[in-house]
Parts: structure tokens; sequence; C-alpha cells
């Protein structure tokens, strides 16, 4: 059986993430860290360790915002970014309840909305997720300016081959 | 000079502004932008974040549109489009497996011919800033702004290939050409929250909020960006306190060429840039 680390060097199909050498350039840079469970370098060790469930449960796979700085920085050239990208399919694949649900249920709105229209009306997409995550009231003022001002469209065009974007999620479901 | 447009969906909802404000300055600048017919999503954050090969095989089937269209070069907008797109370009190119996964999914393989631009690359290079300084009307005299380039234009650095990815200077140039008095900061390329700013909104307003601090600190009076997810995210999230009005770039070009558009642009922004620009003598 393949350990955590294997399975996660795999996925990311770059350079091992034990080349880390901790110099924690990644985490010094990482506009989310204070707002982390666990620094970016030390999620690093912990997969090393082969801590998988406290990794898939923790808040910060799902608080990295995917702004790459990490990546841009190390001086190993661990893909930290793809990284969490690895661990986040990870964790839905054997269904880890996330810690940031919301995250999560915003992704699933997202991609709810191309799947329906292969185009993201914001509108829908918003009241898609704020039906699912109960955060109704929210933003309430802001969006009803927003619609005053027009930048709302209720009505948008959607991709008139919807076949075609519709198969492209169903051949690459995992 | 002929080029395939790609708007993405924000540029057809909360970023109607900056889809108006790049076709009227792209006109302008005599480049003749043709929409992809029936594009859809890149798949944006919520597609990396949580299915590799859906965010691959999204871009990819616009990808494939463009060049079956026969056209070479695209210009996307969104920063965050641009960012998928290139990305899925650098996958297929560096991963066979993947591309041919990719191409039975498309059904149809991508040769890999179709160049990926941004507006800011486009007009400074392309154009060229001589070309720009011409058509320039207006200067805007007394507008200082810092230019906030973002995350997804600039990294990772060997994915999107834009200009000195710790420090750009091709939006400061432009804006500079305009005649605005740009400030120098170190926040260009710091991140905003993306997509956070609706699951965790908490978050995104102390990002803002910082960036808002450091650009009043540089005695900027304004922030120009070229991302609708940092726009909506400047735009909405700033404390009270700290605020200043935002631009799409193309906006402020448009407004020193003399096109006609931006006084309805404005209006669609959250804070209102009118007061600003009228006690400048800019409206």
């Amino acid at each position: 059986m393949k350990t955590f680390l294997e399975e996660v060097n795999e996925k990311i199909s770059g350079v091992p993430i034990q080349r880390c050498y901790h110099c924690r350039k990644c985490t010094a840079g990482c506009p989310l860290a204070s707002v982390m469970e666990y620094n970016p370098n030390r999620v690093i060790k912990m997969i090393q360790m082969g801590m998988k469930k406290e990794v898939l449960n923790s808040s910060t796979i799902w608080l990295c915002a995917s702004c790459e700085t990490c990546i841009t920085r190390c001086p190993n050239e661990v893909d930290i970014a793809r990284m969490m990208d690895v661990l986040r399919e990870m964790a839905l694949k054997e269904g880890v309840p996330a810690k940031e649900k919301n995250v999560v249920l915003f992704h699933e709105a997202f991609l709810r909305g191309i799947k329906l229209r292969g185009r993201i009306n914001e509108p829908l997409m918003m009241v898609n997720y704020k039906l699912r995550s109960g955060d109704l009231f929210s933003d309430m003022s802001m969006g009803v300016e927003m619609l005053l001002k027009g930048k709302l469209p209720l009505i948008s065009p959607k991709t008139k081959n919807l076949r075609a974007v519709k198969e492209i999620f169903e051949k690459t479901r995992q | 000079m002929k080029v395939s447009y790609y708007p993405g969906c924000s540029l057809h909802g909360t970023a109607k502004e900056y889809d108006q404000s790049v076709k009227a300055v792209s006109s302008a600048l005599g480049i003749d932008l043709a929409e992809v017919e029936d594009w859809s999503c890149c798949g944006a954050t919520s597609a990396h974040s949580t299915n590799f090969k859906l965010s691959v095989a999204l871009p990819a089937r616009n990808l494939v549109l463009i060049e079956s269209a026969g056209d070479k070069e695209v210009m996307v907008p969104c920063a965050a489009c641009f960012n998928r797109f290139k990305s899925a370009q650098h996958h297929l190119a560096h991963d066979d497996r993947l591309k041919a996964a990719i191409d039975g999914i498309i059904g149809r393989p991508y040769q890999g011919t179709v160049t990926v631009k941004h507006p800011i690359g486009l007009f400074h290079d392309d154009v060229g800033m001589e070309a720009i300084a011409q058509k320039v009307v207006r200067r805007l005299t007394g507008l200082k702004p810092v230019s906030y380039y973002g995350c997804l234009l600039v990294r990772p650095p060997e994915v999107c290939q834009f200009e000195n990815y710790e420090n750009p200077y091709m939006l400061d140039e432009i804006l500079g050409t305009l005649g605005a008095e740009v400030k120098q900061w170190s926040f260009k390329t710091d991140c905003c929250g993306g997509s956070l700013t609706i699951s965790r909104t908490d978050v995104v307003r102390n990002l803002v909020d910082r960036l808002m601090t450091m650009a009043r600190e540089a005695d900027a009076n304004c922030v120009v960006t070229a991302c609708p997810v940092c726009m909506a995210n400047l735009d909405t999230r700033a404390g009270d306190n700290v605020k200043l009005p935002v631009f799409y770039f193309t906006e402020l070009m448009a407004l020193a060429m003399g096109i006609p558009g931006p006084a309805d642009w404005f209006k669609l922004h959250m804070v209102d840039p009118t007061p600003l620009m009228s006690g400048l003598g800019l409206m």
C-alpha cells in the first residue's frame, strides 16, 4: 500500500515534496497563512509523517486561495499550490467533511452553473450557493444595489453546444 | 490586427464595463476583435480546486474552438480565465498522457497553435507605447493610481510568461503614458483573496483593507486593476475609512483617448469615482 507521501507526490507529478527544507518562504509569503490551521510548510511535514486524516480534515486546504506565491518563491520548486489542489481533490474523493464547508459549497454551485448553462450567470449561481449554504442575508443590500445598477443580468446567453460541456463533466468525473 | 476574443463569464455580468472598455480601446487601437463562437466557461478556481482533469478540459474546449476557426491569437482580459488558459496549455504541452486523454474528451486534438494574450501585454508590446501615446487626447493629470496586477496574470511565472513577476511594470507604463502620476508600492502582486469573497468574506475584507491602506500610504488616489475578481473585491470589500475608487485600466485608457463611454461605465462602480474625476477636471 502506498504511503500518504507517495500518493500525494504521484498526483502532483512534479518535484517530490520532501525536497522542502523548511525555509518557510512559502509561509512567509502566504496571504492566508494567518488564518490557516497549519502553515503551508507544516502541511508538507505532516504529509511526510503520514498524518493523512489531520491534513485532509484541516481548514488549510480550503483556505488556500491559489495565489501561487508559494510555488513562485520556493527555492526547491516544490509546487505547494498544486499540492493543495491534490489534497482538496483527495478530501472530496474520500468524503472527508470539509472544515470550511461554504468554500466547498461555493465550488459546487459554481460548477453546477457551468454544467447547466456552459457559462456562469452570476446572480443565478449566487442564489444557488445561498440556498445551499443557508447564508441567505449577507451581501443582500449590495446585491440589490448591483441589480439596480444593471451589473447582475438575470438573463445571459448560454453555450449553445451544451452537450459538449456536459460531456466534459461526465468524462472527467472521478 | 485581427484577434480572437474570449470575454469569459464575468465580462458578460459584473464586469461588463471591462468588456465594453476593452472593446472600445481595442477598436481605437486598430485591433479587430472577434468573439470566440459558442465559448464556454474556463472553470476558474472551482474547477482546479476540485478536479484537475476538468480544469484542463474546460479551457481546452475553447482553445480547440479558436484553433478550428483558424485564429492564432486570443485576447483574454479576465486574469482568472487568462491563468486557466495558460495553465491548460502548459499541462497539455508537458504531459503526453494527459494530452491524449483531453483530446479524447474534447473529440478533436488541440495542435497547440494558439497564443493566449492579456490586453496589457497586447497593448504594451504589440500595439506599442508610442502608438498609445499618439492616441492620448486628454492627459490624466492629477490622477495618482497604484497599479494592481494581482496573482493570476503573473503566477506561476513559467506558466503565465508575464514580464517581471515580482515587480511588473507594463501597466505602470501604460498609465504613465496616459499622463497619470503612477505611484510605486510593494503590493502590485499581492492577493485579494479571490473567490473566498463569497465563502469567507471576513478574510477578504482584511486582505482588501490592507491593500487599500498601503495604496493610501503610497499617496495614491485610486487603484487600477485588470481582473474582474480583483475589481469586485477591491470595489466592494474595502472598509469605509480606507476605500478608494478602483478602475479597470481600459476605462482610463478610453478616458485619455477621448473614447465615449467612461461616464456610463463609472456608474457601474460601487465606489463612485465621479467626485475624484470631477475634482480633477477629468470629467
